[in-house]
């Protein structure tokens, strides 16, 4: 299992745009990714569950993932956070 | 779980026979105190002096003997247990039947910045109906991957990987008349200890759905107020899950097969997707099963039970036509 603590940096959090580059980014890989957020655990394959942990502006997410490309899944996620999803 | 303030008790949208009618008088720095046991406490003792085994972690009720309390208290200018009593931390005070805490009181509340509450409610039924609330917040919780619908009054968990037709089932089912509850995420909640809720784990998104080619959809506004639900009892879970054609699936249906949720068993079924297969009606289909099963009458179980009893008469018939060894009388009694 590969797990990496990542925070939200765009102004706006993850509003529709951003879970839609989630879930698609996460579809390519065949682990199981999720994100979980104090008490809240998601699946980053669904958009309305990654919608609805309502992450904003500097919240942070921990994104776990278990599978055979589990590191490259937690990698490729991180990258979205780290570019704020290509927003302000 | 997130602790839940004494700011979140004030929030609490609860309606008609639940609505708990609070108001803060004072000590608002102190609403972001949590609430820590769903419990409350009259703090008369305590304020007569006796601080042994005090409830301070609960909230704390000052009802129309602990006012009169302290207007007595006021009268004879003691103010030592008042200043004791908040000393430590409580949550709250909360002041029922409309009540005014004395100056003195609300001045020392400030002072250690514990917020005071006011009810218009009596003391027994703010009680009942505010741990009926807070019983529900702290019941355990767990958030769900799948879809809540209703389907002829069962509530039905849908489970599955992603991607294997959750979310266009439940489009289904909604256009078949039956009622859509969450989405995606179901928030769970174990109440009384045998009977899970399910929810959607956000109300502020409502009742919306994603379906692949769609995008996101609203449920209410398109099949209206009619095909959703806030919340219902979970009663069956099944599970999606692609065909494999090595596995065995179950073709009888004669064991129960249950799925633990919150430590509440749960029936559960399998039931494999496949290119032909419909699976609403089948999931339909399932759920008068279940309220057949819950009138007391397990089809696949009677169904063996009028097999076995055919059988049996096949058997006792064939002994007459059978021509050769006619039976000894023997034989009739040995059985």
């Amino acid at each position: 299992m590969t797990e990496k603590l990542v925070t939200v940096k765009n102004r706006a959090g993850i509003h529709a745009r951003p879970a839609a580059l989630i879930v698609q980014t996460a579809g390519k890989f065949k682990s199981k990714i999720f994100f979980k957020s104090e008490d809240e655990e998601i699946n980053a394959k669904s958009i309305m569950g990654i919608i609805t942990l309502g992450a904003s502006y500097n919240s942070s997410i921990q994104i776990t993932a278990e599978g055979e490309d589990e590191e490259d899944a937690v990698e490729a996620l991180a990258q979205l956070f780290e570019k704020r999803f290509e927003e302000e | 779980m997130k602790s839940f303030t004494v700011l979140d008790l004030l929030n609490l949208d609860m309606q008609e026979q639940n609505e708990l009618d609070l108001r803060c008088l004072g000590g608002r720095p102190g609403l972001a105190r949590p609430i820590t046991v769903p419990d409350l406490n009259r703090p008369g003792l305590a304020l007569s002096g006796f601080f042994d085994n005090f409830g301070f972690e609960r909230i704390q009720v000052f009802g129309r003997g602990e006012t009169a309390y302290l207007n007595k208290l006021s009268d004879q200018q003691e103010f030592e247990n008042i200043e004791r009593f908040f000393s430590v931390e409580v949550p709250c005070v909360v002041f029922t039947h409309g009540l005014q805490p004395t100056r003195e009181f609300f001045a020392e509340a400030e002072r250690t910045q514990c917020p005071v509450l006011q009810t218009g409610l009596a003391s027994s039924e703010f009680a009942a109906r505010v741990i009926r609330a807070l019983t529900n917040i702290f019941a355990p919780t767990r958030t769900l991957h799948g879809v809540l619908v209703e389907v002829f009054g069962i509530g039905i968990l849908l489970l599955g990987d992603s991607g294997v037709g959750k979310s266009e089932t439940a489009l289904e089912l909604v256009e078949r008349g039956h009622r859509l509850v969450a989405d995606d995420a179901v928030e769970i909640r174990c109440v009384a200890g045998d009977i899970l809720t399910g929810s959607g784990a956000n109300k502020v998104l409502g009742h919306h759905m994603e379906i692949r080619g769609l995008g996101i959809i609203n449920v209410t506004h398109l099949f209206g107020v009619g095909a959703i639900r806030d919340q219902k009892k979970v009663q069956l879970v099944i599970e999606l899950e692609l065909w494999e054609p090595d596995k065995t699936y179950d073709r009888i249906g004669a064991d129960e097969r249950y799925q633990e949720i919150l430590g509440v068993q749960v029936p559960y079924l399998e039931i494999p997707v496949k290119a032909g297969r419909n699976i609403p009606i089948i999931i339909e289909t399932a759920a008068m099963n279940e309220r057949l099963k819950q009138m007391g009458y397990y089809s696949a179980r009677e169904f063996n039970q009028s097999v076995l009893k055919w059988l049996e008469t096949e058997n006792a018939r064939a002994r007459y036509f059978q021509d050769r060894d006619p039976m000894s009388y023997d034989d009739l009694t040995s059985r």
